[in-house]
């Protein structure tokens, strides 16, 4: 459970998060929780609630606004993934989510640079009950230079003790990734890595002059995935033949059959350019205090009730 | 049957026919990626390591150990005596076999002993036990590390961190899964 301090520190990083993207003249929207239909995605496994589940990711909706003329909304919300539990994941978690008409990866790997750069200078130690030495955001992480940017294929030549291509096929990417990538991203700086193989990324466009990798990225700061961005994959006759794809899989390796989310289909149909990235904010907030545990930088941990 | 999300610290599963301890676990899973369970295991019979990574998908089977109710009584040097409440029958195991359980046990303790084939291999400790503080410093006023504990030894000899109210003569309650300090006990 949090401190006081602690939760002053959180509401004001929440509340920071907040005037950025009002700045930016963004718009804040909020979806449900709660919903008929869910993202298949044969690695993220949904709670269901009654005959719904609750969200992983607020996605369908958002994009169904962008769709429907929205030009730039963002949202904070709960999501929740099944199973996941251990030193960055809890079940649930926060998320900040947002999505831009006309853009591309870049620019979102843009906004991330200010947003930070923007949390760094608004969050002042000395304005922070308990302030000084202890409240110090982001020790050790130089958030003010440009940050690097390492495409997943150059990351796997410099790290991989096999090649891409290997990993792929014999189903090693994941653990590769976290056991000899992951180390060295993002320290002292953090850093961007992008270029997904496209077949990791169901919901990313891929790149026109290079078909092999999608439009996708994800931060790094301190060996912690941070966020994970795309270019929307807004072909919706594409889309769909992922999904089906993706839903095949989650049926044989698990059973569950997910429905095919139509609706989102056919306003995806109406989306032109778009990209839209995801942001854990308890990861993001237990970094910028210096913790170790994600239980130690929410309010309430679910060690908090046993 | 057991699955890879059943895995955690103290579980104990059963490998290529040998009962094994998961003394290390780390859950990881990249956003859109598979979920890793890194896991490392010691064989409860031969004391060997085994690291490995598992998936989701895969299952194991619960280690065939049968468990006794009983005391312990005392030890001396390595060797740590447990009785049988019912038929007074003793028997005991070494340091090395309790390993870290040996922080927690106190005279006249109920505990779960672990057999395998007949022969005691470990045991299973109550999840809190209350044990007595032997040695606590003052706590340094003005610290502004941030870090509101400091450090004593309870009645077995083991250190760890408190919250600076907790004095000498005090009992606390630890939970034995994590090591930790859960509350100071009223007496």
């Amino acid at each position: 459970m949090l401190d006081s301090d602690g939760l002053h520190l959180r509401a004001a990083f929440f509340r920071c998060i907040r005037t950025f993207f009002y700045q930016q003249g963004f718009l804040e929207v909020d979806t449900p929780v709660r919903q008929p239909v869910y993202l298949p995605e044969s690695n993220i496994v949904p709670l269901a609630s009654e005959q719904q589940y609750l969200q992983t990711s607020p996605e369908l909706c958002m994009k169904r606004l962008l769709a429907a003329g929205n030009n730039k909304i963002m949202q904070i919300c709960p999501c929740f993934r099944k199973e996941e539990r251990g030193r960055l994941h809890q079940e649930e978690f926060q998320m900040l989510e947002w999505y831009r008409t006309g853009a591309d990866y870049h620019q979102l790997m843009l906004d991330c640079e200010v947003l930070l750069r923007f949390l760094l200078d608004s969050l002042l130690p000395q304005q922070l009950p308990g302030g000084g030495a202890g409240h110090q955001l982001f020790p050790g992480v130089t958030l003010t230079a440009s940050w690097p940017r390492i495409t997943v294929a150059e990351a796997f030549s410099r790290y991989s003790p096999i090649p891409l291509v290997q990993a792929l096929q014999q189903d090693r990417f994941d653990e590769i990734l976290v056991e000899r990538l992951e180390p060295h991203l993002g320290h002292g700086v953090p850093v961007f890595l992008y270029d997904y193989p496209a077949e990791l990324g169901s919901l990313a466009k891929r790149r026109r002059d290079n078909p092999a990798v999608a439009e996708r990225f994800e931060l790094y700061i301190d060996g912690v995935e941070l966020a994970n961005g795309f270019s929307e994959l807004t072909d919706a006759g594409e889309q769909r033949s992922r999904f089906v794809q993706e839903i095949a899989t989650i049926k044989e390796s698990t059973g569950r059959e997910p429905m095919m989310p139509e609706r989102f289909l056919t306003d995806l149909g109406q989306l032109d350019t778009a990209a839209g990235i995801a942001m854990g904010l308890d990861r993001l907030f237990m970094l910028a205090i210096n913790r170790q545990h994600i239980a130690e930088a929410v309010t309430f941990s679910p060690e908090d009730f046993l | 049957m057991l699955s890879a999300s059943d895995l955690r610290k103290g579980l104990k599963v059963q490998i290529d026919g040998s009962p094994y301890i998961v003394t290390d676990f780390e859950f990881s899973k990249p956003g859109k990626g598979q979920a890793l369970y890194r896991t490392k295991m010691r064989n409860m019979i031969s004391g060997n390591q085994l690291v490995k990574t598992y998936r989701s998908n895969d299952k194991f089977e619960k280690a065939e150990l049968d468990e006794k109710k009983m005391q312990f009584l005392y030890s001396q040097g390595e060797e740590y005596h447990f009785m049988d409440t019912e038929n007074y029958e003793q028997l005991f195991l070494t340091k090395e076999q309790l390993g870290e359980n040996i922080n927690f046990l106190i005279d006249n303790m109920e505990v779960e002993v672990l057999f395998y084939d007949s022969q005691p291999i470990d045991v299973t400790l109550p999840i809190f036990v209350n044990l007595e503080v032997t040695r606590a410093d003052p706590w340094a006023k003005g610290d502004t590390s941030g870090n509101d504990t400091k450090p004593v030894t309870v009645q077995t000899g083991y250190e760890l961190q408190v919250p600076p109210f907790v004095e000498e003569g005090d009992r606390i309650q630890i939970d034995t899964r994590t090591g930790q300090y859960v509350t100071r006990v009223k007496e």
